[in-house]
């Protein structure tokens, strides 16, 4: 029971930093038709600035605010460099291009930080355990990502969908030409909600840096699981991010630490103990295979989607 | 009609002029690695035609081909490994489950297109990696040493590097034409159809899903072949051939050249292996030029090289 609240927790809290990753991905996706594999380069950038940021100021808040602020500007900087000139190309033409970003990014930052990766530490207050039930003790630090995750998924919904931003980025989605035509700075528009979804990327990076370490490559697994968030969730849909997001942190962590106990019910414990690592791996993308079996859109496909 | 002396023409006759010299090359200078290198690179370029294609003519951007690398390569290696190594066992086999494996995946991801279908392959290729990073009794995420190559009974010495390559060219040569006799056939035509306008093929009465999934179990079972070919040339499989990134790599390989041309991904094949001989003998960091150099061909040269030389823009 104490092991299922804690791989429980691990999983929510898993969930929701693959729901930072996804709303990126799947915002940029819904509203300018990009797709962008470098998303995960970004969160590898949000690592690695709030480790050098960190150390730097000695702070920790004051480095990881730092770290998101600079992973915007190198968002926006991308947008405007890169990726303003791949909207309304082929979907082959995003894939190449940002596969190209993702080399660029890799081997810059070996070049800046050197291939062996970098320690996020965490500040004592948020080293600790709390008692979240009578006798259950729980990371503080993991606790604290699920509450700035859930913070964050709330202010991303009033923002799309309570602000004139927000309004303003809806109606860009479903008409670009016409919205530029009121008078509004679709480009501008579009710099920032890229910008915003590198953020969101690095904010999940440097978050999950705390817990493993900011490395070369880290959010190239990463990002292939917000993939399968996305298509599960259907493509362009926040709110189905956020569910397929949590169904899939939950599925991952609780199949990997169950699953052997599972199988060795059936088998024996030799064959358990082989099929267990292949079968839990493989459980996500199980799960997504039925899933597109019975939608092939996805739970909750985009309005005008496809 | 095609004029017989293109430039495009030239450089394709010179091109495989060249790949037939080869080992006399390495011969002459006494150069392994150059034969070694050159045998790399018409295997990938195996790969990479069979890719083109699905992605090329069938317009299905697999972003999952590396996996059939891995499975053809793992099923020597596995079997090797179980002490069978003839090569009439272990080479229908490996086809047989790239064959098997591409149906299953097809049939799950032709359901969707478009970015869908790009990022449901690689969903599945990747989960085909981790597959082999779990195979703890053959090396895991070390790989498995193969020490005997596939053996075909005094027929064909695989383990003659000179043998090998011009066997890796031959079978090079006949994907080619295969891929030349299957998509100007009815098959080849209703696929391209179904690319410009499946809608429309659905119509005029094609049942182009079933035609489209024969197409991606070909290409799979090809690439399947250029794995066990892979296997046999590096004596060596691990992981690491079905990361994503590999299959970034073939349809890089692929755009490079020219995507839907029948050299297109030959040429490919040897501009990226030769960019990145030339590039990181220039710098360790050699792919900080080679990606924004990606970003530009993108966005410049969308025919690719095979598309520079007939002088058309693909649009």
């Amino acid at each position: 029971m104490l092991l299922f609240v804690e791989q429980f927790l691990n999983g929510l809290q898993f969930g929701l930093l693959l729901f930072l990753l996804a709303a990126g991905l799947t915002l940029v996706f819904g509203i300018m038709d990009l797709v962008n594999l470098a998303h995960g380069s970004l969160y590898m950038v949000g690592a690695y600035f709030a480790a050098t940021f960190t150390a730097w100021t000695g702070h920790f808040v004051g480095g990881v605010l730092l770290a998101l602020v600079a992973t915007l500007l190198v968002g926006m900087a991308v947008e405007v460099i890169a990726m303003r000139r791949l909207y309304g190309r082929d979907h082959l033409d995003h894939v190449l291009a940002t596969f190209g970003l993702i080399l660029f990014f890799n081997e810059l930052v070996r070049l800046i930080w050197g291939p062996a990766g970098m320690n996020l530490t965490l500040p004592p207050w948020l080293n600790t355990a709390v008692e979240i039930l009578p006798g259950v003790y729980y990371s503080m630090y993991r606790l604290s990502i699920i509450v700035v995750a859930l913070a964050v998924a709330t202010g991303l919904y009033l923002i799309v969908m309570r602000t004139r931003i927000g309004m303003l980025i809806r109606a860009g989605a479903s008409n670009r030409e016409m919205i530029s035509a009121l008078g509004i700075n679709i480009k501008l528009l579009y710099t920032f909600v890229f910008g915003v979804g590198a953020a969101l990327a690095g904010l999940a990076g440097l978050m999950q840096a705390a817990i493993l370490t900011a490395q070369i490559g880290m959010g190239e697994n990463i990002l292939i699981l917000a993939f399968v968030v996305i298509i599960i969730g259907g493509i362009g849909s926040i709110r189905g991010a956020f569910i397929a997001a949590i169904f899939v942190g939950l599925i991952d962590t609780v199949g990997r630490a169950f699953l052997p106990d599972i199988l060795k019910l059936a088998l024996s414990p030799a064959a358990a103990a082989t099929a267990a690592p292949a079968l839990s791996s493989m459980l996500i993308y199980l799960v997504m295979a039925i899933i597109l079996v019975v939608r092939p859109a996805g739970l909750f496909p985009a309005p005008g989607s496809r | 009609m095609m004029p017989a002396l293109s430039l495009r023409n030239i450089v394709v006759a010179l091109l495989l002029l060249m790949l037939l010299l080869v080992p006399v090359y390495a011969l002459v200078v006494g150069n392994n690695f150059v034969l070694s290198l050159f045998t790399r690179i018409v295997i990938l370029a195996i790969a990479a035609t069979s890719l083109n294609l699905i992605m090329g003519y069938g317009g299905m951007v697999s972003f999952g081909h590396a996996a059939y690398l891995g499975i053809g390569g793992y099923m020597v290696g596995i079997l090797a490994y179980e002490g069978i190594l003839s090569g009439f066992v272990q080479w229908p086999l490996a086809l047989l489950v790239s064959a098997l494996i591409a149906f299953v995946i097809g049939l799950l991801s032709l359901r969707t297109r478009g970015v869908y279908f790009i990022m449901i392959t690689l969903a599945f290729g990747q989960m085909i990696y981790y597959v082999g990073v779990s195979l703890n009794r053959y090396g895991a995420d070390d790989g498995l040493t193969i020490y005997r190559r596939s053996n075909f009974a005094g027929l064909l010495n695989l383990s003659n590097k000179t043998v090998f390559y011009y066997f890796c060219l031959l079978l090079l040569l006949a994907t080619i034409y295969l891929t030349w006799r299957l998509v100007n056939s009815r098959f080849g035509m209703a696929i391209r159809g179904a690319r410009s306008n499946d809608r429309r093929m659905h119509a005029i009465g094609f049942p182009t899903f079933r035609y489209r999934l024969t197409c991606f179990v070909i290409a799979g079972t090809i690439c399947g072949l250029a794995g066990v070919l892979l296997a046999n040339h590096t004596d060596f499989i691990s992981p690491a051939v079905m990361h994503w990134t590999r299959s970034g790599d073939l349809i890089v390989m692929v755009v490079l050249g020219g995507m839907g041309s029948l050299f297109g991904p030959l040429i490919g094949t040897v501009a990226f292996l030769a960019l990145e001989e030339v590039l990181s003998g220039i710098t360790e960091y050699w792919q900080i030029i080679f990606g924004p150099m990606l970003l530009a061909i993108v966005l410049f040269a969308r025919g690719g090289i095979d598309g520079l030389l007939a002088g058309i823009r693909r649009g």
